[in-house]
């Protein structure tokens, strides 16, 4: 067990690498030169050719990954192009912001999948089964920006009950849990919900359905245990795989944000790399890239060791 | 009794026997075809893609105005104007028109990542698979890599990166749907590599190309191309996603993502013409998810 753990760690660290290089590599397949990722367009020729060498850019291409890893690892992202300040300052309040959104849709997701996905494994070929297969596909088919657009339209133009844009009264982005705040949330969150809602559900019915095929099932039944305890069971055994799905889920959500966040105008990663894109913006595009899929690389990480720890029937050697 | 019900239990056996026989000698295919058939969720889907398909490629000539051609006088009309059935988009362009000529792209930026993703990852994974060892290993690690990103992110990265344009986008969404073939590519191929008729195929003296051709691919193709056409849902719903944020289709190419984009800013003056184009994607990305769905079923895949 410790073994596997050791090892387990010890190959994400390859796989962090790679990752890092391919957001390294981002700057490199970008249309124009590099250095134009560093300098703005209009600098004089010869504060060009001083950047260039400062930043090792007529070093080979190896080295240059070398000397931007080394300043990655210290926290250096470098600085964006458009304000000038260092991007992770902008980053990290995008990252709690999306952090946030995701974290809340996921919990939605999991809870209404689970309820679905349990009741209908349990009831398997009844009504509800089909309702509940019926909503999975439809979540996991809808797209998800237009479901938002939808939202908008329903409680905010035509209802009026809750705001389109924003995280906070007034465009503020400092948060806190009032419901000045919270009424900015629910839109976002209940639209990015629908696909791990779906997922969810797919996943929970399967393993519900399998669970109670099987013979300790019946024999649980036929000691006379209560439908309460018997569901105790189920949850036990369903928990590990349904778990594991989530937590990848909510590593899909932070990176697939960009979309629902550009709809809500949500002050997340996604409008910054919304607006990183549109201003050409490399420094930033490349930062937030890497931040997010460095956070996946650890959750599945956390995910695969949550998942031996916790169901024992996988051994893993 | 026992006498009178004898003979008729073995004609309907011998009956049962003969219709298996038949199936068995119709082939693979046929049954499949007539499982899907019985299907009714998998036919609707395929009528309506198919309509879909049609009003697509007769556009010209059912389109009531062109596309590209908007009246300053008559911007932003509700559902159901007289002449624009669907109302008109924000330069008073026919959206009902738009519509039918944006499917064209939208479902090509939809279908061709995922064909080209599916010839090159079948390549690889069907390679990796067979020969094992250190090749297998570096395909896998390297698949590994690219798993390290969730999707979206990986695809809006690519391609804001590149730039805004169609061919940038269908370059990312291919990079994006190589992994996840490759993967189960891979383990079909494993799955068969080991089984007794291709070592008899190997004892016999075929070589590996021939193995591979004659005996892996007939076997693998069904499975992988399931699950490929499982993936045009969500290519789709990206591909159009990456039109509305603007780094697919531009303007004025009329695309289902990129008409949501530009609607959007009217979602207070006309909501409900704002987000019809979302209903086309979401029609299609269903339509192509059950569809699959039914193929898999029919075609007895598990996974």
């Amino acid at each position: 067990m410790l073994y596997y753990l050791l090892r387990r760690i010890l190959y994400a660290i390859p796989i962090a690498l790679a990752v890092g290089f391919v957001c390294f590599m981002l700057v490199q397949i970008a249309p124009g030169d590099p250095i134009n990722a560093i300098v703005p367009p209009d600098a004089p020729a010869d504060v060009v050719e001083q950047v260039r060498r400062d930043y090792g850019l007529d070093k080979p291409l190896p080295v240059q990954f070398g000397l931007w890893l080394l300043k990655v690892v210290q926290g250096d992202l470098g600085r964006s192009l458009a304000t000038g300040r260092p991007v992770w300052a902008d980053l990290s309040t995008g990252i709690a912001n999306t952090l946030m959104l995701a974290l809340c849709a996921s919990l939605l997701g999991f809870t209404l999948g689970c309820i679905l996905g349990g009741l209908a494994g349990t009831f398997r070929g009844s009504v509800l089964d089909r309702v509940a297969v019926g909503t999975a596909v439809a979540g996991v088919s809808v797209p998800h920006y237009w479901l938002g657009m939808v939202m908008v339209v329903i409680f905010s133009v035509q209802l009026n009950w809750l705001p389109a844009m924003g995280a906070g009264p007034g465009g503020s982005a400092d948060w806190s849990w009032d419901w000045e705040h919270v009424k900015h949330l629910i839109l976002p969150a209940v639209t990015l919900s629908v696909i791990p809602m779906g997922i969810v559900t797919r996943t929970v019915r399967g393993i519900v359905a399998e669970i109670m095929n099987q013979e300790f099932i019946t024999a649980l039944r036929g000691k006379g245990l209560t439908r309460w305890g018997v569901f105790l069971h189920v949850v036990k055994n369903a928990a590990p795989n349904a778990l594991a799905v989530m937590g990848l889920q909510l590593g899909y959500l932070m990176g697939g944000s960009i979309l629902v966040e550009t709809v809500f105008s949500w002050p997340g990663t996604g409008l910054l790399l919304n607006s990183a894109i549109f201003q050409r913006d490399l420094p930033v595009l490349q930062g937030t890239i890497l931040v997010l899929a460095m956070f996946f690389v650890a959750l599945n990480l956390i995910v695969d060791l949550m998942q031996t720890a916790l169901d024992p029937r996988i051994k893993r050697a | 009794m026992s006498l009178t019900t004898t003979p008729t239990a073995a004609e309907a056996e011998l009956a049962v026997q003969a219709r298996q026989a038949q199936a068995a000698s119709d082939g693979y295919w046929a049954g499949v075809f007539k499982r899907v058939r019985r299907d009714p969720v998998t036919i609707v889907c395929a009528v309506i893609l198919l309509l879909m398909l049609a009003a697509m490629v007769f556009a010209p000539l059912i389109a009531p105005h062109d596309p590209y051609q908007g009246s300053m006088i008559r911007r932003l009309r509700p559902i159901g104007t007289p002449n624009h059935l669907l109302g008109t988009d924000e330069l008073g362009r026919d959206i009902l028109t738009r519509l039918l000529y944006g499917g064209r792209l939208s479902w090509f930026m939809g279908i061709t990542p995922v064909a080209l993703a599916f010839v090159i990852g079948t390549f690889f994974g069907v390679l990796a698979g067979y020969a094992g060892g250190k090749l297998n290993m570096v395909v896998m690690r390297v698949t590994d890599v690219f798993y390290a990103f969730p999707s979206v992110l990986l695809a809006v990265a690519i391609s804001g990166a590149l730039g805004a344009g169609i061919e940038n986008a269908i370059l990312a969404l291919t990079l994006v749907f190589i992994p996840p073939i490759i993967r189960v590519a891979e383990s079909v191929t494993q799955g068969v590599r080991n089984l007794d008729f291709v070592d008899a195929a190997r004892a016999s003296g075929a070589g590996a190309f021939t193995v591979v051709r004659v005996h892996v691919l007939g076997n693998v193709l069904g499975p992988i191309f399931v699950y490929a056409t499982s993936l045009i849902s969500v290519c789709m719903i990206i591909a159009s996603g990456l039109s509305f944020l603007g780094l697919g289709t531009k303007p004025p190419e009329p695309e289902w993502g990129l008409m949501l984009n530009t609607l959007r800013t009217a979602i207070y003056v006309q909501p409900w013409v704002a987000v019809l184009p979302g209903v086309c994607i979401f029609m299609t990305s269903i339509c192509f998810n059950l569809l699959s769905d039914g193929l898999r079923q029919a075609m007895d895949v598990k996974g």
